[in-house]
């Protein structure tokens, strides 16, 4: 449980030290300066939309998701009956894709916050072909895998593996689903699109960090 | 930039102003509806199981005379009484029922941030709550393996519900950590972006603070419960091996190789526990504003209050192991639990000082409200003292897995919760309806809850010294209990049916308000948080009309000296009314 | 003031309820007295606190309350105090914490001469292993298990040819001298409670776990499970007997050990088969039963349970209750069986008689049999065929009278409530569970179905 309890702290812990860093100081009964409000001081703690806001916390409650089974993964390990996985090859692949996805989203993005709109249409068709791409290499993995006897009942380091790589592909098809939104309002002619574009390479950046942590916590087990 | 997020929008609210039954009261986007929903709901399924647990007590109190309890029923229902309470009846009602409706109006806001995600999330809640019901239905009825839902025993032959009911059971936790999920991005934002000018976080209403504690506790807590829960799914479903160990099962060997029991209840219990505090700390965020308002005096300690909901948040997650000194995990982790566990009965500690210094010297307004805050900290300090037995490591092994724990954690998250529920309930009620309730019927409601309860409760903390174990059909003769335990558990069983049957009190007082009670002011207690401040009584969509409120003032600046009320609403300007005083603390 | 006043009450009524009740801990029979100091200190820190804060805000309730044209102070803090109430709250803290974690140092070091005894769980019962004249268990594997060798032992493993197996719930231990409780489980969770003892400890399939303690008081105490593993949950019972070393040292010597029950011979049917001719008076020649003698029909049922209701009749542990008329016509019967050999002879022979299905004299509703029956399934089997594992003896095709009066029996406590049938009081437990002779009439017809 040490993975999960330590970056939950870890998150947890820059919280609440923002948290204390507002509050340590206070004190609310105190008079102000009359009735102005010193806008400097009641600035809200992000000067950020609560979308990104929100978007933060919801990686956050991944985090903690993927933190968890990591440590079940770890602790599981440790119990004897574990023979260790080799990863199908292909993953090296898709890797590579999920990486080439990061980047071609960054790079709308950036076409996107620069007012670059041209960049939008192929940015986001690149994108989107790239990790469908990824998603059916994940596929085509499982595929050799259980062609060649391996199943989720014949070792955990197996089930572990269906397990991730399947959590993993689930929170990918749910950016996609926001992806096809914004792709469905460029093609349609909007391109205020920014923020949702933001949001949605910010979730494509983690996710990439998700995997790479996965796919390094597989092959190093 | 900035907390004027929501103010920038104010033509956009005007635009979704609901016009139809539908959106105005189904598919509503209005957090107070929602609120509603959440509520009632909640109160709903918790009356199922308050059902449940009357039929349990019926079994143990009078034992062999009842033959529509078997022991089959008997577990299905200790374990959906469990389930119903902790998650769908606590942690929606205090999140997704008081959050929703107090978060926005206490910090000033006219909605949450998503309404649209807030309407998703009590409908996703309904679908949780209507999957947890259907499994009583299904073939094999729901699951009998206790609300821990402990591997090997949640999916194997011997336990009723190991078809159907488990896994509905735990789809229905999945899709009810969705609907959290939705409603706890909300709230925590809200809190965060939402506010209005002048609303810092320190001028909060500690309300707030606790729920917006316990809804970043929820966030990261919740995951936990939902990987336990996929894994065990899989290990039920496709035969995996996570959390089950080559075992021979009724003399057959279901073909289960090397997993760990002991895996599955760390990731419970690293949920569990700080389940505790999401439904804690709402509870004692709302009971120090109840206590403030009707004692006319500012909370005592209010920093101190703030500081301790943060770090009881912090600390429970480093507890979860003290619900597993005898679950044979290593048993030197049960030091650093130990320990970890008697230091979170520090500030929980200061908390009920600053409840009690708050009275002193107040202005003592015993109303209904009140009389359950109060009654509050009473059973508050009974269950949270008992668990300083149970936290210590050395204390657990005669007491753990007997009716002391039942006693302990019904006397800390049953009764002590409910009874601030119900406070709060009477407290914001003229506000949500815009009627008053009736006093004396409030008043026999409080008093038959709070005696009858502990009438329940501190006589079961006897049964568990001497031994009783919980989670028994039946006791049947033992070589070394009194025989009178059996008389004391009829008497307990008793008082529940009681306390049961009084809660029919509730239920007149609210039809009576509804229908016949008298219309309320816009702030009978005289309050000065922002929600008592509405233009309207109960709320319109938007909270606030035209403008929203400047808030130039904490939360607490009851009985200020020199003013002439013995309140000051937080929109007040400074101009108007003192500011509290010119240096802090009284020395 | 009438709430001051109940709080008051309430704080003095519990006080009282606490000095006056019956209900506390059973007298200590270990070596664990420190367990109950550091609930005392808890108990003496906590009621302190208890009493003080309760009485204060009495205090609070009746001397600040509204009145008219008062006014509350205003305090938004008071530093001093809480740093106080912070200090005194932590120094309670570590006064209860120390002890306990120093009692709990002493649980986890077992000492280094205890001798170990393992507890083994399953649905619904124990069962006991003691590691023998080498001083060490042989490997066990859940994978191993079966009928023959319900303790999943090692067949090939020197360590465990002299390891004593107790297939009964009731554990010996020799008294004043530490004993480590291995426990191990075959299923599900379990827990090993002994109230007395004041120490329990869970028992986990996949790992071993323990707890130790030295037994102070000889006597017999019960043995609960106390972590929730099925329906018939509440019936898991055992007991520990501490005695005196000589008494524990014949006890174990006549036990049998894994080798000894590996080599057992099996019975001889056609010597049996000439004991059987007393039998054959009352029970039939083909073992079928015989309704105006009361005796049931014996074709079919499985030897394990022949075999332990035989050794029960011997024992008293069946037979002996001043009701049970026709048991107690058994009893002496049973004693002739001189043997443990001469046993295994007659059900040898039971074992080659025709199994025919005797005539059916109970009628009931099928329908509502089929409900009833659910719970006995569990253990009996869907088929009504038993199963050894949980101790459930076939009850399909078996003389239905024979079972009613049996379910009778049990539900009046005319069977199964001898110290020594742990079985039989599980069953009594359950039988409990059907109301009325209709019910029970219902679910034989259902059992004559199957």
């Amino acid at each position: 449980m040490e993975i999960g309890l330590i970056i939950v702290a870890v998150m947890l812990a820059s919280l609440i030290g923002w948290l204390l860093k507002q509050t340590l100081n206070a004190e609310p009964w105190v008079a102000e300066a009359v009735d102005t409000i010193d806008e400097s001081r009641y600035q809200a703690p992000f000067s950020a939309k609560p979308k990104l806001v929100a978007l933060t916390l919801f990686l956050a409650v991944v985090t903690s998701f993927f933190a968890l089974i990591f440590s079940a993964y770890a602790l599981r390990m440790e119990l004897g009956d574990w023979v260790p996985l080799t990863e199908p090859q292909l993953l090296w692949t898709n890797t590579v894709v999920l990486i080439l996805a990061s980047i071609a989203f960054q790079w709308t993005r950036n076409g996107a916050s620069t007012g670059d709109i041209g960049r939008l249409r192929p940015g986001l068709a690149v994108t989107g072909l790239l990790t469908a791409a990824f998603l059916f290499g994940q596929f085509i993995a499982w595929q050799q895998l259980q062609s060649s006897g391996h199943y989720m009942t014949s070792n955990p380091s197996i089930a572990f593996f269906f397990m991730l790589t399947g959590l993993h592909a689930l929170h990918i098809l749910g950016g996609m689903y926001v992806w096809a939104r914004a792709t469905l309002r460029v093609f349609g002619g909007d391109s205020d699109v920014e923020q949702s574009i933001t949001l949605c390479t910010i979730y494509w950046h983690f996710l990439l960090l998700v995997w790479l942590v996965m796919f390094g916590l597989m092959l190093s087990t | 930039m900035g907390y004027v997020a929501i103010a920038d929008r104010d033509h956009d609210i005007e635009h979704h102003d609901p016009q139809t039954f539908i959106t105005k009261y189904i598919w509503s986007q209005d957090h107070k509806v929602i609120a509603i929903q959440y509520g009632a709901t909640a109160i709903f399924v918790g009356l199922i199981a308050l059902g449940l647990s009357a039929m349990m007590r019926l079994q143990l109190g009078f034992p062999d005379t009842f033959s529509f309890i078997t022991p089959e029923n008997y577990y299905q229902f200790i374990t959906m009484h469990g389930m119903i309470m902790v998650i769908y009846l606590l942690t929606a009602l205090f999140l997704g029922g008081f959050g929703n409706y107090l978060i926005p109006l206490m910090v000033g806001s006219r909605d949450m941030v998503f309404p649209y995600m807030n309407m998703l999330s009590y409908w996703v809640y309904l679908l949780s709550v209507i999957i947890l019901i259907a499994s009583f239905f299904v073939p094999g009825g729901a699951t009998g393996a206790g609300w821990t839902l402990y591997p090997p025993q949640a999916i194997m032959q011997g336990t009723p519900g190991t078809e159907w009911g488990i896994v509905l059971m735990l789809a229905s936790l999945a899709v009810f950590i969705v609907a959290f999920t939705m409603g706890g991005l909300n709230y925590v934002t809200t809190v965060l972006q939402a506010r209005c000018r002048g609303m810092t976080l320190m001028r909060m209403p500690l309300s707030v603070w606790g729920i917006f504690m316990a809804t970043v506790l929820g966030l990261l807590a919740f995951p936990a419960l939902l990987v336990s829960a996929i894994m065990m799914l899989l290990d039920k479903g496709i035969h995996t091996s996570f959390f089950m160990p080559a075992i021979s099962s009724m003399g057959a060997d279901p073909g289960y190789t090397g997993g760990s029991p002991i895996l599955f209840q760390h990731l419970f219990w690293f949920f569990g526990h700080p389940e505790v505090y999401i439904v804690a700390l709402p509870a004692f965020g709302i009971v120090s504003d109840l206590l403030s308002t009707h004692a006319r005096k500012n909370i005592f300690g209010y920093r101190m209050m703030v500081w301790a909901i943060i770090a009881i948040g912090g600390l429970s997650f480093v507890v979860w192991a003290h619900h597993m000194y005898v679950s044979g995990m290593n048993p030197y982790f049960g030091f650093f639990f130990a320990t970890t566990t008697l230091i979170i009965a520090v500030p929980t500690a200061l908390k009920v000082y600053n409840w009690v210094l708050t009275l002193w010297e107040g202005n003592i307004h015993l109303r209904v409200p009140m009389l359950f805050a109060i009654g509050f900290i009473f059973t508050f300090i009974h269950g949270g003292l008992t668990g300083l037995f149970l936290g210590n490591v050395t204390i657990d092994l005669p007491l753990s897995d007997t009716y002391f724990v039942v006693a302990h954690f019904h006397m800390v998250m049953g009764v002590s919760p409910i009874l601030v529920v119900f406070g709060a309930i009477y407290h914001w009620w003229p506000k949500i309806t815009g009627k008053m309730y009736h006093e004396t019927l409030g008043r026999w409601h409080f008093w038959m809850t709070f005696l009858g309860t502990y009438a329940i409760y501190l006589p079961m903390h006897y049964l568990g010294f001497a031994g009783v174990p919980r989670r028994y059909f039946a006791m049947g003769n033992t070589d070394f209990l009194p025989d009178s335990a059996q008389d004391l558990n009829a008497a307990i069983t008793i008082s529940a049916l009681f306390v049961a049957a009084t809660q029919i009190l509730f239920f007149i007082n609210m039809i009576w308000s509804l229908t016949k009670g008298p219309k309320a002011d816009g702030n009978p207690w005289q309050a000065t948080s922002l929600e008592w401040q509405t233009p309207d009584t109960p709320p319109k969509h938007g909270n606030w009309g035209h403008d929203l409120p400047e808030c130039y003032r904490w939360a607490y600046d009851y009985s200020v000296p020199g003013y002439a009320d013995d309140f000051i609403p937080q929109n007040v300007p400074a101009s108007v009314a003192p500011v509290g005083r010119d240096h802090g603390g009284a020395h | 003031m009438a709430f001051a006043v109940v709080l008051i009450l309430l704080v003095v009524g519990s006080i009282l309820f606490h000095l006056l009740s019956p209900w506390t801990f059973t007298p200590l029979a270990s070596n664990w007295s420190m367990v109950d100091v550091t609930v005392d200190i808890t108990l003496y820190v906590t009621g302190l606190v208890f009493v003080a804060v309760n009485l204060f805000m009495a205090y609070c309730v009746i001397r600040f309350r509204y009145k008219k044209g008062a006014r509350a102070t205003y305090e938004p803090e008071n530093k001093k105090l809480e740093g106080w109430l912070t200090l005194w709250t932590s120094v309670g803290v570590v006064a209860m914490l120390t002890p306990g974690l120093f009692v709990w140092a002493q649980f986890v070091d077992v000492p280094e001469e205890a001798h170990v005894v393992e507890a083994v769980g399953q649905q619904w019962h124990w069962t006991f292993r003691y590691p023998g004249a080498d001083g060490k268990f042989g490997e066990v594997d859940a994978e191993r298990i079966t009928s023959d060798n319900p303790f999943g032992m090692d067949p090939d493993d020197p360590n465990g040819q002299d390891d004593v197996l107790v297939y009964s719930p009731e554990a010996h231990i020799p008294l004043g001298k530490p004993v480590k409780f291995l426990l191990r489980s075959k299923d599900v969770l379990h827990d090993f409670a002994v109230a007395e003892f004041r120490v329990k400890m869970d028992l986990v399939p996949g790992m071993d776990t323990f707890l130790w303690l030295t037994p102070t008081v000889a006597g017999r105490f019960e043995i609960l499970c106390e972590e929730l593993c099925g329906i018939a949950h509440h019936t898991m019972r055992g007991a520990v007997i501490v005695e005196e070393t000589a008494d524990y040292d014949a006890w174990l010597a006549k036990q049998n050990t894994w080798a000894m029950n590996s080599t057992m011979v099996a019975g001889n049917a056609a010597v049996g088969g000439a004991q059987y001719a007393v039998c054959a008076a009352c029970h039939g020649q083909q073992g079928e039963g015989l309704q105006a003698l009361n005796a049931p029909k014996l074709a079919g049922q499985s030897a394990w349970y022949l075999k332990r209701q035989l050794q029960n009749y011997k024992s008293g542990a069946r037979g002996a209750h001043q009701d049970d008329l026709y048991g107690k016509q058994m009893a002496p019967m049973a004693a002739m069986l001189a043997n443990e050999a001469a046993i295994d002879n007659v059900i040898a022979h039971i074992q080659t008689l025709a199994d025919e299905a005797p005539a059916t004299t109970v009628e009931g509703n099928v329908a509502n049999g089929a409900k009833e029956y659910a719970i006995c399934a569990y253990c009996h089997g869907k088929d009504g065929l038993g199963n050894q594992a949980l101790n459930a003896p076939r009850m399909a095709g078996m003389t239905d009278w024979y079972l009613k009066r049996q379910l009778e029996n049990f539900q009046q406590d005319i069977r199964g409530q001898h110290p020594t049938d742990f079985y039989g009081f599980q069953m009594g437990l359950m039988a409990r569970t059907l109301y009325g002779e209709q019910e029970i009439d219902d679910l034989i017809a259902y059992l004559n179905t199957l």
